[in-house]
């Protein structure tokens, strides 16, 4: 197997737009490893539109959307393998990786870009009682059932959770014939984004019920019906408000979780909030060289967000790869984990001033959760979510104890990402500067 | 008409057809379902207890030992996963230690070796994450788990592979003796005859048995509800922890499986319904709260899957095993509850030898004890991996993300002997489909493998048999065929 400077562990679009930014960052040397059959990811089962209004200024499939960069990356000759299902990336960034043809093979990396997206949190992990008949399917694989194989899960359907995911089967599975009784969400709040509210409960007349969960499920081989219940406060169900739905299909779309089985076999460590890798500035792990975007990182809601992440990743594993490859040229020792944090500080080590970002007060996590100053761009996105639905509030920002921004946003909720963007020139003329705080204030 | 039928695919009706399958006979064995493993023996603690439980002098307790001890040789003549990882009971009140010494006394005279009691100190320190209550424990070294389903696949392909037939979805609807002097078993699928007939169906042994005996019998489904937690917290005890007994059973115990998760269960809830097997709010709350007594911060956010199982509940708690006083040539296995999957094989020879001496058996000269399991990919090398590959390509393509099955494994559990025919069934045979994902990933996939391997539509696909279709229709544009389609682009490895 040929060595690879830069190997990208997924083909969707943060792996895409990695590979992409790479690129033309100057590392030519790189391989994306996808394990679906065609590049993509779950964009290919995404038929609806409204991709890339940020990206494009146009409104695309998501088909269409990965075809924007599937075509970059053949244009610009990027090789991938398809099928290809990574099995261990190892703390010095050898990646196992296994495939029809190939067979099992490894693959000595320079850097590693983690992309591998998410996965859909399972009926399992929900504790819902009740049977376990056929019948039940999260929303993601009901959408590639039905946009990708054709085939419909059932004619009468319960949806559990308000993800974005859930939101557009709940329109899909109409426009199919199907009956979608309703969308019940645990939360007081939905989980995705108003704009699918609208556009696929409201406009087709579905109801969504905040506040309420399934507390059974029938049917032994196949589901017949579900009940749902309000909850109270405590999320638990409240007796006497149970109503039933026959139904033949029950959808769950209750939160994504970042597929990081590979990530913490190598060693990355993780942020408990997001369940993905903490990163720096160049959105790189706490294993030099080893960079993370898209929704393995953080659970996003729009894609051209991933692909802006995700550009910023490979840019910065390129510029990994060649300072690596500059200090070896130095005759300095390879450029192996513990000198990478230090070739790319721009030739000051030991002397970067890294600044701590802190969430609190309603703003739950931060990417990135530390900047190093030398390292960092001009401007640097820092995204974030909410806990709970704010109205009127400020997203304040605090260098040290000094508040230094205070933005008031008619709403904010945590189905909708937040971002503030930091000034290096900001930074970098507060030398003492140890912490960035943000956090949501009322006034 | 056969010489044996027997009622039940399940662990004991497999063992007892493995036992038979050595003899120069016809066997039959009956199953209601559409495939082995269908009923209490797919939802259990997958335990394979030491024997010191069951009262002094009772069937249970003996053939509990004894199929204890027979795990070791049939583990490996089946080439099924099993580990002795010991057990501990726990005891964490003062006052209740004696308790202890009363199990360690019953152990001993049920024949179970190498029982001891330990300290609070020596409990702690074999398994650090005991509560902090604890005031000591009964440990012993020849408990054991072992994977439910592989142990009745495998007894019951072996089985096949010796001669014996399986019917799939027949339900034996009523049994008489008729005037030939043989058993007539009318089922949903019409009429067999045989000269003796094995009871081994387990919740509904019950409804068997009193179709031919004046004698009647109750068995009650005593439902157990179960969490299963992730890999990633598999190891937070090496031992199965059980709290100390009481009549009501064995009480919730934290185990690691043999494949590496977490399982905490059961409850013990006598129920009416056969098929009751769905969990109830209250039946997980109170299984977390049980749990949490005898563990240090148990991961239960970590769960990825909650079911329930029944148990087989006979209102003597003991087997019945034997031929029925008032229906000669009926053989009963029925009340086999915990430690059932422990005694399976030993109740397979009780019934093996009692057929044999009653029927005046030979033992064929071609039986085969042994069984090849599924290829398992995991844990190969690498230089494996790529000779499996090399023969066929399939085993390089991963299924099954979260337990890593490959599809030459998913293929060959399709087409070996009694082979999957659902998704249900792969699952138990491969294990594609019961990781972290619950088959998020990997079910429309399956369903390609499953509708390419056997030929049939995705709408005929199901999750378990009967009525559980995945897919009822197409869409309305729907083109339909997934599989081929998928199939023209695989394998274009491209390199620009």
């Amino acid at each position: 197997m040929k060595n690879y400077d830069i190997v990208i562990v997924g083909g969707g679009p943060a792996g895409l737009a990695a590979a992409v930014s790479a690129k033309k960052a100057g590392c030519d040397s790189i391989l994306i490893l996808e394990r679906d059959t065609e590049l993509g990811g779950i964009l290919n089962q995404c038929i609806h539109n409204g991709f890339g209004l940020h990206t494009f200024k146009e409104e695309l499939t998501g088909p269409e959307y990965a075809y924007r960069f599937i075509k970059q990356v053949l244009d610009l000759g990027i090789e991938y393998k398809l099928g290809t299902m990574v099995m261990d990336i190892a703390p010095d960034k050898t990646v196992t990786a296994m495939n029809r043809e190939d067979g099992m093979f490894t693959i000595p990396a320079k850097a590693v870009i983690l992309a591998m997206g998410c996965r859909e949190r399972p009926r399992g992990a929900l504790n819902i009682p009740g049977y376990r008949p056929a019948g039940i399917f999260s929303a993601g694989t009901a959408q590639r059932l039905v946009n990708t194989e054709g085939y419909m899960p059932g004619k009468e359907v319960v949806i559990l959770g308000s993800g974005d995911i859930g939101l557009i089967m709940a329109r899909r599975m109409t426009l199919e014939g199907a009956k979608v009784k309703c969308v019940a969400e645990l939360m007081p709040y939905s989980g995705g984004l108003k704009r699918n509210i609208v556009q696929c409960l409201d406009d087709y007349g579905i109801p969504l019920k905040l506040s309420h969960t399934v507390v059974d499920i029938e049917g032994k081989e196949h589901v017949t019906a579900v009940t749902i219940a309000e909850v109270g406060p405590d999320r638990k169900p409240i007796p006497g408000t149970e109503e039933r739905y026959i139904c033949d299909t029950l959808l769950l779309s209750c939160g994504l979780i970042p597929e990081n089985e590979l990530s913490r076999s190598a060693g990355v460590e993780m942020n408990p909030v997001t369940s993905g890798p903490i990163v720096n500035e160049s959105l790189e792990t706490n294993i030099p060289g080893v960079f993370a975007c898209g929704n393995v990182l953080h659970v996003h809601d729009l894609v051209d967000y991933v692909s802006e992440e995700a550009g910023r990743a490979g840019e910065n594993a390129a510029k990994y790869v060649k300072a690596a490859g500059d200090s070896s040229e130095q005759g300095a020792a390879e450029a192996g984990a513990a000198q990478g944090v230090d070739t790319a500080s721009a030739g000051k080590p030991g002397a970067s001033q890294v600044i701590t970002l802190v969430a609190t007060d309603g703003a739950r996590y931060t990417v990135p959760s530390t900047i190093n100053v030398d390292r960092m761009s001009d401007l640097l996105t820092v995204r974030f979510r909410v806990g709970d639905v704010y109205k009127n509030s400020f997203v304040s920002v605090y260098f040290d104890d000094e508040r230094v921004m205070h933005n008031q946003k008619r709403i904010m909720s945590p189905g909708e990402m937040e971002q503030i963007i930091l000034r290096k020139s900001q930074l970098s003329e507060r030398p003492q500067l140890k912490t960035i705080t943000v956090k949501i204030e009322n006034e | 008409m056969y010489d044996v039928i027997v009622i039940g695919a399940g662990v004991t009706g497999s063992a007892v057809a493995r036992e038979l399958s050595r003899y120069d006979i016809s066997t039959c064995v009956l199953e209601k379902c559409e495939d082995v493993c269908e009923g209490t023996s797919k939802a259990n603690s997958a335990i394979v207890h030491a024997g010191f439980d069951a009262a002094e002098g009772t069937l249970m307790a003996k053939l509990n030992v004894r199929g204890n001890e027979m795990m070791d040789e049939l583990s490996r003549d089946l080439d099924i996963p099993f580990k002795r990882n010991g057990s501990m009971v726990v005891c964490i009140h003062k006052e209740a230690l004696d308790g202890l010494k009363e199990l360690y006394d019953r152990g001993i005279k049920n024949g179970v070796k190498g029982l001891k009691i330990l300290s609070r100190e020596e409990a702690l320190e074999m398994e650090p994450n005991l509560s902090e209550n604890v005031q000591g424990a009964l440990y012993a070294p020849t408990g054991g788990i072992i994977c439910p389903f592989e142990l009745n696949i495998a007894m019951a392909e072996n089985a096949f592979e010796n001669g014996v037939d399986f019917k799939f979805n027949t339900e034996v609807k009523d049994i008489k003796k008729g005037e030939d002097d043989l058993w007539h078993l009318q089922t949903n699928s019409g009429e067999y005859t045989a000269r003796y007939v094995v009871n081994a169906a387990g919740v509904y042994a019950d409804m068997i048995h009193n179709m031919v005996s004046g004698n009647k019998i109750k068995i009650t489904p005593r439902r157990g509800d179960y969490c299963l937690l992730d890999k990633q917290v598999g190891g937070h005890v090496s031992h199965t922890i059980f709290p100390q007994p009481t009549n009501l059973g064995k009480g919730v115990l934290v185990s690691p499986t043999v494949h590496g998760n977490l399982i905490v269960g059961p409850t013990a809830i006598d129920i009416d319904d056969k098929e009751g097997t769905n969990t109830t709010a209250d039946g997980i709350d109170d299984l977390i709260s049980k749990a949490g007594n005898h563990i240090r911060n148990l991961p239960i956010r970590n769960v990825i899957t909650s079911f329930a199982g029944l148990r087989a509940h006979e209102d003597h708690h003991d087997f019945i095993i034997g031929e029925v006083s008032d229906a000669p040539c009926f053989i009963d296995c029925a009340g086999i509850e915990s430690p059932g999957l422990t005694a399976s094989p030993a109740i397979g020879e009780m019934v093996g030898n009692l057929l044999k001496e009653k029927m005046a058996l030979k033992e064929k000269e071609n039986y085969k004890a042994t069984r090849k399991g599924i290829v398992k990919t995991e844990g190969l090398s690498i230089q494996e991996r790529n000779e499996l590959i090399k023969k066929n390509p399939a085993y390089g393509n991963i299924v099954c993300r979260c337990e890593m099955i490959t599809e030459g494994e998913i293929i060959e559990a399709i087409h070996r002997p009694l082979g999957a025919k659902s998704l249900d069934g792969i699952k138990r045979r491969t294990r594609a489909g019961m990781g972290r994902c619950q088959g998020g990933f990997c079910t429309p996939r399956t369903m390609e493998i499953l509708s390419r391997e056997l030929g049939i539509p995705y709408e005929e696909i199901t999750k378990c048999g009967g009525e559980s279709v995945i897919v009822p229709t197409r869409t309305k544009e729907g083109s339909g065929n997934g599989a081929a389609s998928l199939e023209g682009t695989r394998g274009e490895v491209t390199g620009a």
